[in-house]
């Protein structure tokens, strides 16, 4: 029996130091056949949110900015890189289940690559982020459904990071077009797909109808929050009806409703509120 | 000395405490006495029980539930009219983390389980408390692809047989979980693991090899079941000199790939093994590899005392796209014929005489954009435009496939084979990766296309002989759940939100359902002891047995 103690022990302390990754200097920097490497290591392993090219799309950020909110060194990138960002959807290396993971020559390839691709400079600021603020909170409504940093709305995603994990295309689609892509909303931690931000019409048994987004969904129960920030926890087999739509809940700002110069500074105002 | 007195429902817990119990194992394993190793008369698993399995429905022995790979239980007590009031039973947490795909064997009342990290284990199937565990230690260096998974064991005598990460085929005692064999089958360090639940016919075990990311040859094993020895091996990429060797370039073959990473099925009556092959290497860039690249994505009939090739039938030639065709192949017997089903990751359904190989139908089952044609023996061909590019183009399904390792089923009752499909679309872009040891090995990345959002997951009903969908089930979201069909009239699956669904196997209806906790990567399977039918499927971390109140 002790010996099985001690074999558990051992198994956490092993466990514990395949987790630890080597950090130290990017052993490939500045080489341009590992950024090459890179390259398609990156495409292989990191494209799938971070775009090909590293600009980022709707699933993650552009890695092309100079300024990334988590990684500072090398080191930092790997750690990252090996580890993930927890509370958000970066997976540590090897973990997503889909795939071989990276060896660590692979991830200071990636690390060069992504080095090789930036852009000096902030890629967002050419609004005025005072101004954006003021938007975000007043005439554009943006705060009636979105939070930035614990003020606003609960309705729609949090914005707070969203400066900082998307790229600028991403976000004016996301304003000018928001049903092209629903936003990702809870991502469940053995859940291959996270929840869409897809908007739904209950009728209850008693007639009552409920207009929201879905929080959550199964095929036997939905959450749903409403405009008056209710959250609504049902079962379909009780309804009387059940709809889903993949038109956003959130209008659509035309450059009418909102110019371009408008969004510019809302968007400098998401960016330098990451970059604080 | 053990203390007996709580020990008196299975005749292992007997034969543990010492107790006489000769009628009873006279009657119950009638078959075992036959047994050759002869260390113990407790449940001996004889090939004739495995050959018969339809005899003794109280029992799961093999991976698919029996030979023909159909996954049906005979079992009924659970059926239409009460599934509604199904409960849990009890749950096994194995402290696994990612992905559980076991499909559990029952024999005797005990069940036999995996786990991520090379665990197997042993639990009283009434209760799920443990019998045994076992854990082989994992090399700090391997980086198995896809999730440190396993599938299940395979059982014969008085052991069961584990594939491991490493690429190590062990014999665990039933009894005790002690390593009995252990066989190094292949360096882990090139990139070959098991992950696969093996086969036992005859006196040995087969098995096949994972390892199409890292350019592996892959290949099928067989191994004496007493003693570890190899019997027989496969390659499933041909060597000089072999036939089909001409369909690999230059010296692309050493580094084809063609795993054999599910489990195959065997027919008794002609002494054939179907064993699917998967993707050539590298999985998603053809350069390199011209020709039709044999035996990937195949059907191969294999003699089973010699491992020698009867017939193969490829369905997806020169693949860019990932497309495995490792999902299990199910014997079915229809008008007269000895058919041979699979639902294929390329998206199409494919049913073919399993004497000879031959093509008899070919539907597309779930939605797909890469073949418009079929050749003159009526096998669907790639388009012209189908291959990936630097820039990315999308094609359906994507490279998860119109179907994966989920474990299908065929339900004699309905005549129905039964699947999870899903539809989704990537995008594939070329990224040329050269070959290393032990490294990836894919040429291409993919992504999920935006332009095919939602992702859409279902269980279809197919009528095998025609190819036509006859029901559907559309889940949530895709979902990596196999299926169990039952002659209850049911069907069981799982869902990605975690659920399991018992489904009236007409209508795919759900008539009750339970939330588990965690996503279901798993085949449910059933079994019954001291009378009781249970059903039993892993979700989450853990193996959830359900059963009548």
């Amino acid at each position: 029996m002790f010996r099985r103690r001690l074999m558990a022990v051992l198994g956490i302390v092993a466990l514990a130091s395949v987790a630890r990754p080597a950090v130290g200097q990017n052993p490939l920097a500045g080489d341009p056949k590992a950024a090459k490497a890179g390259e398609y290591e990156f495409r292989i392993n990191c494209a799938l949110c971070h775009g090909l090219g590293a600009h980022g799309g709707g699933r993650g950020p552009d890695l092309t900015r100079a300024a990334k909110k988590h990684t500072h060194s090398d080191a930092d990138m790997f750690q990252v890189i090996s580890n993930g960002i927890p509370g958000t959807a970066m997976p540590a290396n090897g973990t997503n289940g889909q795939g071989v993971g990276m060896t660590d020559e692979e991830i200071w390839q990636i690390i060069t690559y992504i080095r090789s691709q930036e852009v000096k400079g902030s890629a967002n600021l050419a609004g005025n982020a005072t101004h954006g603020k003021e938007l975000f909170y007043g005439d554009a409504n943006c705060a009636m459904c979105h939070m930035v940093e614990g003020k606003g709305g609960r309705f729609g995603p949090d914005l707070t990071g969203v400066g900082g994990s998307r790229t600028r295309e991403a976000l004016v689609e996301s304003v000018r077009d928001p049903s092209r892509r629903l936003a990702w909303g809870l991502t469940e931690a053995t859940k291959e797909f996270p929840q869409e931000y897809e908007t739904v019409t209950a009728v209850t048994a008693e007639g009552k109808k409920i207009v929201g987004v879905a929080l959550n969904e199964d095929s036997f129960t939905v959450q749903i929050i409403d405009q008056g920030e209710h959250i609504h926890l049902l079962e379909k087999d009780k309804l009387r009806s059940f709809q889903k739509s993949r038109e956003s809940a959130m209008p659509k700002y035309s450059t009418e409703t909102l110019s371009d110069k408008e969004l510019d500074d809302i968007l400098a105002f998401l960016v330098s509120v990451v970059a604080k | 000395m053990k203390d007996c007195r709580t020990f008196h429902f299975t005749d292992l817990l007997r034969d543990l405490c010492g107790i006489s119990s000769r009628t009873l194992r006279f009657t119950a394993f009638l078959f075992a006495a036959v047994a050759a190793t002869g260390n113990s008369a407790y449940a001996q698993v004889t090939f004739d029980r495995l050959l018969n399995a339809a005899k003794e429905p109280q029992n799961w022995m093999t991976y698919s539930g029996d030979y023909s790979g159909k996954r049906f239980s005979a079992l009924d007590q659970i059926n239409t009219a009460n599934a509604n009031s199904l409960m849990a039973k009890w749950v096994y947490q194995t402290a696994a983390t990612g992905k559980l795909e076991t499909t559990p064997l029952v024999v005797d009342g005990i069940m036999y389980a995996t786990a991520q990290d090379n665990r197997a284990f042993a639990l009283d199937a009434r209760t799920g408390r443990p019998i045994w565990m076992y854990q082989r230690q994992i090399p700090s260096d391997i980086r198995p692809c896809c999730g440190r998974v396993n599938r299940g064991l395979a059982i014969l005598g008085d052991k069961v047989f584990l594939g491991t990460l490493d690429a190590h085929i062990i014999a665990l005692d039933t009894k005790t979980g002690v390593v009995v064999w252990d066989t190094t089958a292949a360096d882990y360090r090139t990139g070959h693991s098991f992950t696969v639940a093996p086969l036992a016919v005859k006196d040995m075990v087969i098995i096949g090899v994972s390892g199409g990311e890292y350019g592996v040859r892959g290949f099928i094993d067989a191994y004496d079941a007493a003693t570890g020895a190899r019997r027989w091996r496969f390659y499933t990429v041909p060597g000089p000199g072999e036939p089909g060797h001409e369909t690999w370039e230059g010296d692309s073959w050493k580094v084809g790939g063609a795993p054999a990473w599910n489990t195959g099925t065997y027919d008794p009556a002609s002494n054939q093994v179907f064993w699917p092959t998967g993707n050539p290497s590298p999985s998603n860039r053809g350069e390199g590899r011209a020709g039709d690249n044999l035996y990937s994505n195949s059907l191969l009939g294999l003699n089973a005392d010699t491992g020698k090739l009867n017939w193969y039938f490829q369905f997806t030639k020169h693949d860019e796209h990932d497309w495995d065709a490792t999902q299990v192949p199910i014997l079915i017997d229809a008008g007269g014929k000895h058919l041979i089903a699979q639902a294929n990751r390329n998206g199409f359904f494919y049913v073919l005489d399993r004497a000879t190989g031959k093509l008899i139908a070919s539907n597309a089952y779930a939605k797909q954009t890469w073949s418009d044609t079929k050749d003159a023996d009526g096998r669907p061909i790639a388009n012209r435009n189908a291959s990936p590019t630097l820039e990315g183009h999308t094609v359906c399904p994507g490279a998860l496939g119109a179907t994966n390792f989920m474990a299908p089923t065929y339900d004699p009752q309905t005549g129905l084979f039964y699947v999870t499909a899903r539809d989704q679309c990537d995008i594939f872009s070329t990224a040329p990766q050269p070959y290393e040891a032990g490294h990836a090995f894919y040429g291409s990345s993919y992504f999920p296309s935006g332009e095919a959002e939602p992702y859409l997951g279902f269980l279809k009903a197919i009528d095998p002989l025609t190819g036509e969908i006859k029901q559907k089930f559309q889940h949530a979201s895709p979902t990596w759940s196999g299926v169990l069909s039952t002659a209850g009239g049911l069907v069981f699956s799982g869902d990605a939100e975690g659920n399991i669904i018992a489904f009236d196997a007409k209508t795919l209806k759900p008539l009750w359902h339970f939330q588990m906790g965690g996503a279901v990567y798993a085949a449910p399977m059933a079994f019954a002891v001291d009378g009781k039918e249970y059903v039993a499927i892993a979700a989450g971390s853990a193996v959830y047995a359900f059963g009548l109140p």
